[in-house]
């Protein structure tokens, strides 16, 4: 099997741009990512495309070239970009295509998302009474770990800090004043244990990767990233998960990150030691802190002294959301995964500049987690 | 004058108050016994579609909870728009499920995982006519008076 590698990231920026369509926040996201491959918009052969709010984001053709290539929508909540890779990836893989892409692009309203819980096979009485808020899982799920694992509330505080104090270093990112832990407790509550500076917001933005046949990598660059492996699982039976007016009892079951993961470790052929820089799903500080033992990082309550030690910082020994994660850029959903997989090329391509992690890293990791109960997780390498 | 109230939804709990003793309604697969809630005609663990009605315990501890600070997003929410923080959490109830369910107390510092709790019902709204929209929930079970 040809293994696909990475030749070119483009992103645009994360925040808000009032008049600026999705679309075209999408195609300035692709000519970046094309100009750093080297290659033209004709000489791509198929590609994948993923958003939230745009139904029809292969539309994105009319503003790039009608070529009539193949751009195939994909959509899984908060992994959407994890599927597009996965499939970009798939394509040269398996020797249907030469040379792909994958895009994703979103433009979210303010606020928490608002849906009728019928999109997630929810009886209404679920949305009308308040409980069909995704923030409420991330608000219980930490609440029970922190009871278990001894993690604290300065710990929580130290993660959004150490976020935002990455994103203030990154041109691109959207939340770029720094905050103290003492600041982000200070902030209110909106999900007990999590406050105000402990989320992400939804927000806009775009992000593009192209790939091509690592045995034509060299006729683009001299620093190809390739794509080890890419694993997208779903919510097993007794899990406990977002969106779940009930759950069996019985012993625990793993979440779809530990599935994903695992996965994914075992088709690379890469542990988690390996791993040199990280990129988590940060909806909120307690999903950075639950997800780096459920991929395989640390073991539970082993973050209380790891954050504390600043291990998770950029100079520390594992690096987490270098460029800032979801707490630091926003979450616009199609584009999110992207923005990981460009933030871990550029620090592999040690081209990350002052946010660069020292040494000379090998392997990369992104992972995402969401509705209903997704979780996708792509490991790279140089 | 009577206070008029009707259940949030048909098929939830038990209703009215009145007819017996309160309790939420789930269904157990007639082939693997998989306990659900709300009643689901389709098992999630054999795809069976044989089931049969299950009523409750009413009884159960708290496993974890969180509270709504903020209103959330109306539609779907069509509680008052004088918004009063709430808590929500998942009871277990032993041998059966983990239901998820807002909580009579609102304060997070006066609950406790572990701790034992029991169904109630609570208006979450009340409509312009007066009419108080009943949804479930579970009480500290402490709050009881002998």
């Amino acid at each position: 099997m040809t293994e696909a590698v990475i030749i070119g990231v483009g992103l645009h920026p994360f925040g808000r741009f009032p008049g600026k369509p999705a679309l075209d926040m999408g195609a300035d996201a692709v000519r970046l990512a094309l100009a750093d491959a080297g290659v033209n918009w004709p000489q791509i052969q198929g590609g994948y495309i993923g958003s939230y709010e745009v139904a029809n984001p292969d539309a994105i053709v009319g503003r790039l070239g009608l070529t009539g290539v193949p751009l195939r929508g994909v959509f899984n909540g908060c992994a959407t970009a994890g599927t597009a890779v996965a499939l970009a990836a798939r394509a040269i893989e398996t020797g249907e295509h030469d040379l792909t892409i994958a895009i994703g692009l979103d433009k979210h309203p303010r606020g928490a998302f608002a849906a009728d819980p019928s999109v997630a096979g929810i009886p209404s009485w679920y949305g009308q009474t308040g409980l069909f808020l995704t923030t409420h899982f991330f608000g219980m799920k930490i609440n029970r770990y922190m009871h278990e694992h001894g993690i604290s509330h300065e710990t929580l505080a130290r993660v959004a800090s150490k976020n935002f104090r990455n994103a203030a270093g990154n041109e691109k990112a959207w939340r770029r004043t720094p905050l103290t832990p003492e600041e982000v407790l200070a902030s209110p509550v909106l999900n007990y244990p999590l406050r105000q500076f402990m989320y992400c917001g939804p927000n806009e933005g775009a992000a593009a990767v192209v790939m091509c046949r690592a045995d034509q990598a060299h006729k683009y660059t001299s620093t190809p990233v390739r794509v080890r492996a890419t694993s997208l699982r779903s919510r097993r039976l007794g899990a406990f998960e977002v969106q779940s007016p009930s759950f069996p009892v019985g012993e625990p079951v793993d979440s779809p990150s530990v599935d994903a993961s695992r996965d994914a470790y075992e088709r690379a052929g890469i542990g988690p030691e390996d791993v040199d820089v990280a990129q988590l799903q940060d909806t909120d500080a307690g999903s950075e802190i639950i997800h780096m033992a459920e991929n395989g990082l640390c073991k539970d309550g082993e973050q209380e002294r790891l954050i504390a030690e600043g291990a998770t910082e950029i100079g520390g020994r594992l690096p987490v959301n270098t460029d800032g994660g979801l707490l630091g850029n926003g979450e616009p959903i199609g584009a999110s995964g992207l923005r990981q997989i460009h933030e871990i090329v550029l620090q592999l391509r040690g081209a990350a500049g002052t946010r660069q992690i020292p040494g000379t890293p090998r392997v990369g990791y992104t992972h995402l987690y969401g509705a209903p109960g997704a979780s996708a997780v792509t490991i790279l390498s140089t | 004058m009577t206070t008029t109230q009707r259940p949030v939804a048909e098929g939830l709990f038990t209703w009215p108050p009145a007819a017996g003793p309160l309790r939420l309604i789930g269904s157990q697969c007639a082939v693997c016994h998989l306990v659900s809630f709300p009643a689901a005609a389709t098992c999630v663990r054999c795809a069976s579609d044989e089931s049969k009605e299950r009523l409750l315990a009413d009884r159960g501890t708290l496993w974890t909870y969180t509270t709504q600070d903020f209103r959330p997003p109306s539609p779907p929410y069509d509680g008052p728009e004088a918004f009063e923080p709430y808590a929500v959490g998942y009871i277990e109830l032993p041998g059966e499920l983990l239901v998820e369910a807002r909580l009579t107390e609102p304060d997070p510092e006066k609950l406790k995982i572990g701790q034992d709790m029991r169904l109630t019902l609570v208006p979450y709204t009340v409509e312009d006519d007066g009419t108080e929209v009943m949804t479930f929930a579970f009480a500290p079970a402490e709050e009881e008076t002998p």
